[in-house]
């Protein structure tokens, strides 16, 4: 578990519209990088590129090279229905599925890999990711009833364990907590410290401070203007972005000075 | 429409401002919730107005003698099988159409190319809007002469199941074709009703079960198909429904001449009340027209019944239905 990532030359286009260009970044396995940005700059569609997520769109496509610990992501004949199964998503409103109990959203993913398991060790399995998730004290008396009865904080912790109970080597989170209060943004950042552990983790998010307070790598993407496509202006240690980056841009936006 | 005479919220200077939050009511608003009142009450009104039309009709067949009642055996045994070949035409139709309307509207939705999805889906939409004696017409006229190898292939074969036990009809006006008849008139609204509700389905959930892996059809099932289920059944209900009170199509496809019986693909079949109802009317005088009448009523709660139970099936999973 934990993997690393490298995006070589990667163009990301939807239909004939390039919305991101030539982004090169690796990403180092048990890390934390996050990516920041004005908005529209292409750091959700970026994100999406990692798990292929971003060819659900129709006409959406990517040019370049995408490697999980060497492995072509993009390579003739990778399912990108696998490439997913490895590569866990977090979205920025938590999703949980509304038709399902606590217990079975947890197990959604485990499910499609079609699995035959035996009881007690699903029963095992929802523990440990709810545990994994800081959600197991919280919920063990409600496993049966509907995720969607829980908070947002809640929910999107319960997407987390929904992710992290197929085991992935990677967790992508698209602005895991602009949907939350200042709490539950505060736990879900400490289960990050956790995660990383395990896990690389690779997440987009608006708020410096949290960029700042959660990685270890940060990723600064920029765009000239409307129409024009988003690019990796640099990526460094995140105190090095925060204290004396190499662009001016970068040094720009993270002292809230860009325009 | 003035029925709104009630005194509408008493201006803020009368009384002391106790909650600041009081709605503000336009004038606007108040026409429309007098016009949405009006309406619902005049559904009511015809509603009831139905019911004590078919109550008071119906009594004479209820208390009058039996050997008056035509079959000379009373009142249940004369409704008894209609309300059989009812039930079994209306559901052998939703069993056809129900998984066909459903695939159908998965694959407009979520498989067909846009420009192929459009095209498809107003060609069901178009199934609807023929009339159901043309339905019937084709019904007797091709599909049940061309359904007779059919059903003695079934009989041969597939014997041993009630069903198919035979004599297989001649004329293929059989009860089987009346259903695939039913199923056909059915099919473009349960299509049209799940196609809605399955476009529906948020995004971001389908978009939950792709991240996970899923494939396209593990995605339907885990989003699309949950989401959409009662929707699903809201429009089986509705579909039932035509298909419980259609007139012309059976009492044209099937040839009516026995009792209760399962026998899909034989000669000897119940008729419906509704085509009964259709066939008898014109000759019907004195207490027939009332017995027609009460198998009317029978007819309109078996209707009642069935909503009921799709709306009790509806609401029971209400908490996880995505609403919230
Ligand atoms: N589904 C889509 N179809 C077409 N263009 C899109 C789509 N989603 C995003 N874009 C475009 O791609 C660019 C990058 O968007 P996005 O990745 O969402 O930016 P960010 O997440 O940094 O705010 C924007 O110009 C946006 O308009
Ligand atoms: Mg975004």
């Amino acid at each position: 578990m934990g993997k690393a990532i490298d995006a070589k030359n990667l163009n990301i286009y939807y239909g004939s519209f390039l919305a991101v260009e030539g982004v090169n970044m690796s990403i180092r396995p048990k890390t934390v990088t996050a990516l920041i940005g004005p908005s529209g700059c292409g750091k959700s569609t970026y994100l999406r590129s990692i798990n292929r997520m971003h060819e659900v769109i129709p006409g959406a496509r990517v040019e370049g090279r995408l490697e999980l610990d060497g492995q072509d992501l993009y390579g003739p004949g990778v399912d990108p229905v696998g490439v997913r199964r490895q590569i866990g998503m977090v979205f920025q409103r938590p999703n949980p599925f509304p038709t399902m109990s606590i217990y079975d959203n947890v197990i959604a993913g485990m499910r499609l890999n079609s699995r035959k398991m035996r009881k007690d060790a699903t029963d095992q399995l929802v523990e440990k990711s709810l545990r994994g998730a800081n959600l197991w004290n919280e919920v063990k008396d409600r496993l049966d009833k509907p995720g969607s009865g829980l908070s947002g904080g809640q929910q999107q912790r319960l997407c987390i364990a929904r992710a992290i109970a197929v085991q992935p080597d990677v967790l992508l989170m698209d602005e895991p907590c602009s949907a939350l209060d200042p709490i539950s943004t505060l736990a879900i950042e400490d289960l990050i410290n956790e995660l990383k552990m395990d896990y690389t983790i690779v997440i987009v998010t608006h708020n410096m401070q949290q960029a700042a307070r959660v990685s270890d790598y940060t990723g600064f993407f920029n765009i000239e203007g409307t129409g024009k496509p988003g690019k990796l202006v640099e990526m460094d240690e995140t105190k090095t972005i925060f204290s004396q980056p190499t662009e001016k841009a970068t040094e720009d936006y993270v002292s809230g000075r860009f325009g | 429409m003035s029925t709104e005479t009630t005194p509408g919220p008493s201006p803020a200077d009368t009384q002391p401002p106790v909650t600041s939050t009081r709605p503000v009511v336009q004038p606007g608003d108040r026409i429309f919730s007098g016009l949405a009142k009006g309406a619902g009450i005049l559904i009511l009104v015809v509603l009831a107005g139905v019911a004590a039309f078919l109550l008071v009709e119906a009594v004479p067949a209820f208390t009058a003698p039996s050997a008056e009642i035509p079959g000379g055996a009373g009142f249940a045994a004369y409704v008894i099988p209609l309300v059989f070949g009812t039930l079994l035409a209306a559901v052998i139709a939703l069993v056809i159409a129900t998984p066909l309307a459903v695939a159908v509207a998965l694959f407009i939705t979520h498989y067909a190319p846009r420009r192929i999805a459009q095209g498809l889906g107003y060609v069901v939409d178009l199934l609807a809007a023929v009339p159901s004696i043309v339905y019937g017409l084709w019904g007797a006229g091709t599909l049940a002469p061309a359904s007779v190898a059919l059903m003695v292939w079934l009989e041969n074969n597939l014997g041993f199941i009630p069903f198919f036990a035979g004599p297989a009809s001649t004329t293929g006006r059989t009860m089987l074709v009346a259903g695939v008849v039913l199923a056909v008139m059915i099919l473009p609204i349960i299509t049209a009703v799940s196609r809605e509700v399955f476009l529906q389905t948020p995004r971001l959930h389908e978009e939950a079960a792709l991240a996970l892996g899923a494939t396209r059809w593990e995605m339907i099932r885990m989003a699309v198909l949950p989401f959409g289920r009662s929707g699903i059944i809201s429009g089986a209900m509705l579909g039932l429904g035509r298909a419980l009170g259609e007139t012309m199509a059976v009492a044209i496809v099937l040839s009516v001449s026995g009792g209760i019986t399962f026998n899909l693909i034989g000669n000897g079949n119940p008729s419906t009340i509704a085509a009964n109802i259709a066939l008898q009317f014109p000759e019907a005088s004195g207490l027939g027209v009332n017995v027609l009448i009460a198998s009317g009523l029978v007819l309109f709660l078996i209707t009642l019944a069935v909503n009921s139970i799709a709306r009790f099936i509806i609401n029971r999973r209400r908490e996880f239905s995505g609403a919230n």
